[in-house]
């Protein structure tokens, strides 16, 4: 019963907060016809109903649709909406989730950072905030250089981590391996709000690339850890229709290096992008993870009214 | 299974970083040597399973190199190594219950019931009206096992140990 009086008190808030500060508050279908073509992420389907010509994807998140309506001309937008992600279950997984999302025409990664700050602050309370590149992060926590160093490298220092057996990986598998087993458990000591910033370019995402003062070629991306736990993720957009297109290949490209199945490309997103998506920066963060920090639980499912099991 | 070995999950964590691979950190135990460790898979790997069930079985005896035991429904016989029933073979008494894991048919670990009755065999003798000070003394149980007991217990009597920690926990009536 506390958790979801707090649950009405904080989404009272976010809406409070983004009516104060001009963005519009939107609603996208959950059901879409094309999915996401990210590895990493796995698409649950609705195969069968009267309505359906083909079987359709529940959203893993609401950003295609958010940008097709970035690129008509919306203006600030957010939205509160449950997202779905196949296998996803853990202390701090649930297969179904609430994301906030929002996008802010006009800002850079950093611009929408402060914002973020401020919106989380203002659910949690006042607490030191940290910025920090990936790559310091890596310096800092694990001792490694993860732009200098070699695959095997990253490797053996996995290694010393935990036993993986004869697992394959490229840098970036051995990266989230430290990231996870390493990086975020040392995270789970610091106070407050860290933001990481500054990614590996093949970690970009949907995130612009351009080069840090070395010279390696980084992602506009940034992560926000609180108390050590994953909260939210931002990109400066990538907003060039003709990269979008190259990168949806070489998910799928990847896809089906690792045997997945390929997934068809939301062409209405491209088609919106080619049509012209305004300079933006756009963020998603987890809804009951904000809950889990403001309520001090370390269970995603002690803050849902009936977790994937019970559902 | 898991290189070859037959290997029971205690633990499982689904670990993610924002975008990327997802992991899950599985604490193992090795059926065969009880070695515990954590090994890290990449999430959607999949695991042949093992031929692995335990059965509630009744104790019979030993001839020494194994150690005999019998479901109780079919009757059927199934003997146990050394190895197999390890540390559990201090607390067997013939026609107990124990929990036997069997591997492809074959027993790959013994656990005895939590609470055994057995009979002192030896220990020093009993100190009179020394019921209430506290304090114990050694005993070798008729299963071989050595516990501590009070002062007051001698020869042939029936104590009651809890087999998880090799604890005294009081005397049992004689049948």
């Amino acid at each position: 019963m506390p958790a979801l009086l707090a649950r009405a008190e904080l989404l009272s808030t976010i809406r409070q907060f983004f009516a104060g500060h001009g963005v519009l508050e939107v609603e996208t279908p959950l059901l879409c016809h094309a999915g996401i073509t990210d590895p990493a992420i796995e698409p649950l389907m609705v195969e069968r109903g009267l309505s359906l010509g083909e079987p359709r994807f529940l959203q893993t998140s609401p950003e295609y649709a958010m940008k097709r309506l970035l690129s008509a001309g919306s203006g600030p937008i957010y939205q509160i909406a449950r997202a779905f992600r196949d296998g996803e279950a853990g202390r701090r997984h649930n297969p179904e989730f609430s994301l906030l999302e929002w996008y802010r025409p006009d800002y850079d990664e950093r611009d929408l950072m402060r914002e973020v700050a401020d919106l989380v602050q203002q659910c949690l309370g006042a607490a030191p905030v940290e910025e920090i590149s990936y790559r310091e992060l890596f310096q800092r926590e694990a001792g490694i250089d993860p732009f200098a160093a070699t695959v095997e490298a990253l490797r053996s220092r996995a290694n010393q981590l935990t036993d993986t057996g004869g697992m394959n990986g490229d840098a970036d598998v051995w990266l989230d391996l430290i990231l996870t087993h390493q990086i975020e458990p040392a995270l789970r000591k610091r106070e407050g709000l860290v933001f990481v910033c500054d990614y590996p370019a093949s970690q970009a995402a949907l995130a612009r690339i351009t080069e840090d003062s070395q010279g390696h070629a980084i992602a506009r991306r940034f992560e926000l850890y609180v108390n050590g736990i994953e909260l939210a993720n931002g990109y400066f957009e990538l907003t060039d229709a003709d990269e979008q297109r190259r990168r949806f290949a070489a998910d799928n490209a990847r896809r089906e290096q690792c045997g997945q199945s390929q997934r068809p490309v939301d062409e209405r997103l491209l088609q919106a992008l080619s049509a012209g998506m305004p300079a933006c920066s756009g963020v998603a963060l987890g809804v009951d993870r904000l809950l889990m920090l403001k309520l001090g639980e370390s269970d995603i499912r002690r803050v849902l009214a009936f977790d994937w099991e019970r559902a | 299974m898991l290189d070859g070995e037959p290997c029971s999950i205690l633990d499982n964590e689904f670990v993610k970083p924002g975008k990327g691979q997802a992991f899950n950190r599985v604490r193992l135990r090795n059926l065969k040597t009880g070695r515990v460790w954590e090994r890290t898979f990449k999430s959607g790997e999949s695991l042949e399973g093992a031929d692995v069930m335990d059965r509630t079985m009744e104790y019979l005896y030993t001839d020494g190199e194994f150690w005999y035991f019998m479901e109780p429904d079919t009757f059927e016989q199934h003997q146990a190594d050394e190895a197999a029933v390890a540390d559990a073979k201090q607390w067997l008494k013939e026609q107990d219950s124990c929990e036997v894991t069997l591997y492809n048919g074959t027993p790959l670990s013994v656990a005895p019931p939590n609470f055994v009755e057995l009979e002192i065999v030896e220990t020093d003798p009993g100190l009179k009206g020394d019921t209430a000070q506290g304090g114990n003394k050694p005993a070798t149980l008729s299963t071989g096992a050595v516990v501590k007991v009070p002062l007051f217990l001698s020869q042939g009597e029936v104590v009651r140990v809890d087999t998880r920690t090799g604890e005294y926990q009081g005397r049992a009536g004689k049948s």
